[in-house]
């Protein structure tokens, strides 16, 4: 077993290589600006130093987010279109499910909380029994308005760090790891556990906001 | 490089998800996904939407062109994609699944520019394009006068829309009539059975003074507007057609006279249309007309290959592969505002140019790949 992990739901690039024990390569970066860039060197590195082509690996898993729009679709668009040039399986994870398996490696117990940068001053955030078990869908919030919610407990990722008000017992992880969300992937393939699909969840509407040059300049 | 490269282009700088393949300047496959439908509401392209449409469409889009094209991946010579110009978003859907298609497959990529695509489309409806070529580009989102001396490496602009892009202003006065969204098409339609000579609205900057070469569309949609509002508020109808006819007699007669003008100032004896409104009836005809009046060759490719597409972008790439242009880097990015005047996007690395001779056989595609890297990742 090969897999090939990619999220770029948040401001990290991340990808990693799997075999199915352990992470045998991986590479992070945090540029919220430059995923599309930064992603397909990414891979390339990752495959060079474990020595193996991009042909070796067995399955794809990818990061569906909830994350901003832009960054996030470069991992999916880019895990879907490599599986289907290898005819290899797409296995979706929620990037929030990765950040807490991470946590779980980390020492967090829980329950616990995992948030990440949602940007316009929310978050998205899920609550977690254990690092493995999410309770309920994950969602985005301005902070103070979960605070309620989340109070009392230890809070792990980018959203929680920036929020010390609403998440007083913010720790690291603070990025998404691919190596992380392999590791998740690799338990959850060996389980026999389902995964999603590798569409977005953006979990907002788009803006429904016509471009400037379209509006009509004419009196009504 | 092989005389006729077989390359895969695609196209998503704003609502279509487009994928062509084509052999040298010959056509194989022209694949098209559009999310207009979703726009129409907002009465205009909504960048969000078009994005999401993008990353669903994207890698059923690619496998339905080849299976038309009735080629494998294996035996492409390259993967073309838009890098620019056009919505951010939107583009960096379409680049990073060419990145990860050519990576995969181990073939080179040229990112590629939108607006020498659309010139160079023609070779696939026409043959070579001949050199210099004189282009006029029109559409929704862009209304340019070319000169391209090559189509891969020299593309001069002369003038450009200085407010809204030509097609615009078809979208604005189809919004003003409440006609709905695209505008373009339902105008030229009304239009035929309009008096074009029934309004003598503006022609934009025709005057001694103004820039030959540029075009100015504000007024014109304003005058219309204008002349639309007066009819209502003495309680008269609107003689639809005979606005819409008016209206379009005035860009195109515009947008003609000025393309003429500059291919007998540069001695070109040629003129290539294309964009979204070269798809417009009346351009063709009256470019026809006066193409024909100053014995100039008139080239429009017909109206499918007009319109974004990605058998534009898969005919620019071929023509890159074929004049053996670097391909470009890892690490190309999408690039909204990518000027005309860079045809595509090289790479830094040199490795790029003589590894492309060879012929990615399987075996050692990905050797490619790594050579690429020791030039490219950690620098
Ligand atoms: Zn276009």
């Amino acid at each position: 077993m090969l897999l090939l992990a990619v999220d770029t739901a948040t401001p990290a690039v991340t990808v990693a290589l799997h075999d199915g024990e352990s992470v045998v390569a991986e590479s992070n970066q945090v540029d919220a600006r430059r995923h599309g860039e930064l992603l397909l060197p990414s891979v390339d590195k990752v495959l060079a130093e474990a020595g193996v082509t991009l042909e070796a690996v067995t399955g794809v898993v990818v990061g569906v987010g909830p994350g901003p729009y832009t960054g996030l679709r470069v991992g999916l668009v880019t895990a879907s279109t490599f599986a289907a040039v290898l005819g290899v399986p797409v296995h979706g994870l929620c990037t929030l499910d990765g950040l807490a398996h991470a946590a779980g490696a980390a020492g967090v117990e829980g329950p616990f909380v995992v948030a990440t940068d949602a940007r316009r001053k929310e978050v998205y955030w899920a609550r977690y029994e254990d690092p493995r078990t999410r309770v309920g869908e994950p969602a985005v919030d301005r902070p103070a308005d979960i605070a309620e919610q989340v109070a009392g407990l230890p809070a792990v990722g980018q959203g929680a760090l920036l929020y010390p008000e609403v998440f007083p017992d913010a720790r690291g992880p603070e990025h998404q790891s691919a190596g992380a969300l392999a590791s998740l992937a690799a338990e959850r393939l060996a389980a026999g556990l389902e995964f999603l699909p590798p569409t977005p969840l953006y979990l907002r509407r788009p803006d429904a906001q016509v471009p400037k040059n379209y509006k009509v300049v004419t009196p009504q | 490089m092989a005389d006729e490269p077989l390359v895969l282009g695609i196209e998503t700088s704003c609502d279509e998800t487009g994928v062509g393949v084509v052999r040298g300047t010959t056509l194989l496959a022209d694949a098209i996904a559009s999310s207009v439908d979703e726009h129409a509401r907002f009465g205009g392209v909504v960048p969000e939407v078009a994005s999401r449409a993008h990353l669903e469409a994207m890698v059923p889009t690619i496998e339905r062109a080849l299976k038309e094209a009735g080629v494998s991946a294996r035996d492409l010579d390259g993967i073309a994609v838009t890098a620019g110009p056009g919505l951010a978003g939107a583009l960096l859907v379409g680049v990073s699944a060419a990145k990860a298609y050519a990576y995969a497959l181990g073939k080179p990529l040229y990112g590629v520019n939108h607006l020498a695509s659309h010139i160079c489309v023609d070779q696939l409806e026409h043959g070579p394009l001949p050199e210099p070529t004189m282009a006029l580009l029109v559409s929704g989102g862009h209304s340019s006068l070319l000169l391209a001396p090559d189509i891969t490496s020299d593309v001069r602009p002369l003038g450009a829309t200085i407010d809204d892009a030509a097609g615009e202003a078809f979208d604005k006065i189809a919004r003003v009539l409440q006609l709905g969204f695209p505008g373009g098409p339902v105008i030229d339609r009304l239009a035929r059975e309009g008096d074009p000579k029934a309004i003598n609205f503006p022609r934009g900057l025709t005057g001694p003074r103004d820039a030959a070469y540029d075009f100015s569309f504000s007024g014109l949609k304003t005058a219309v507007a204008r002349w639309i509002e007066a009819k209502r508020k003495a309680g008269e109808d609107v003689p639809v057609r005979d606005v819409a006819a008016s209206f379009q007699e005035a860009v195109v007669d515009v947008l003609t006279r000025k393309a003429i003008r500059a291919c007998k100032d540069e001695g070109v004896d040629h003129l290539m249309i294309g964009g979204g409104v070269a798809a417009n009836s009346r351009l063709r005809s009256l470019a026809q007309e006066r193409c024909d009046a100053a014995g100039i060759v008139l080239r429009v490719p017909r109206p499918k290959l007009c319109t974004d597409n990605g058998a534009m972008v898969a005919a620019l790439g071929a023509e890159m592969v074929k004049r053996n242009r670097p391909a470009s880097d890892w690490d190309l990015s999408a690039d909204s505002s990518l000027p005309v005047t860079d045809p595509h996007v090289p790479g830094t690395s040199h490795e790029h140019e003589h590894e492309h001779g060879h012929g990615h056989g399987h075996g050692h595609a990905h050797d490619h790949v790594h050579e690429l890297s020791k030039d490219n990742l950690y620098s």
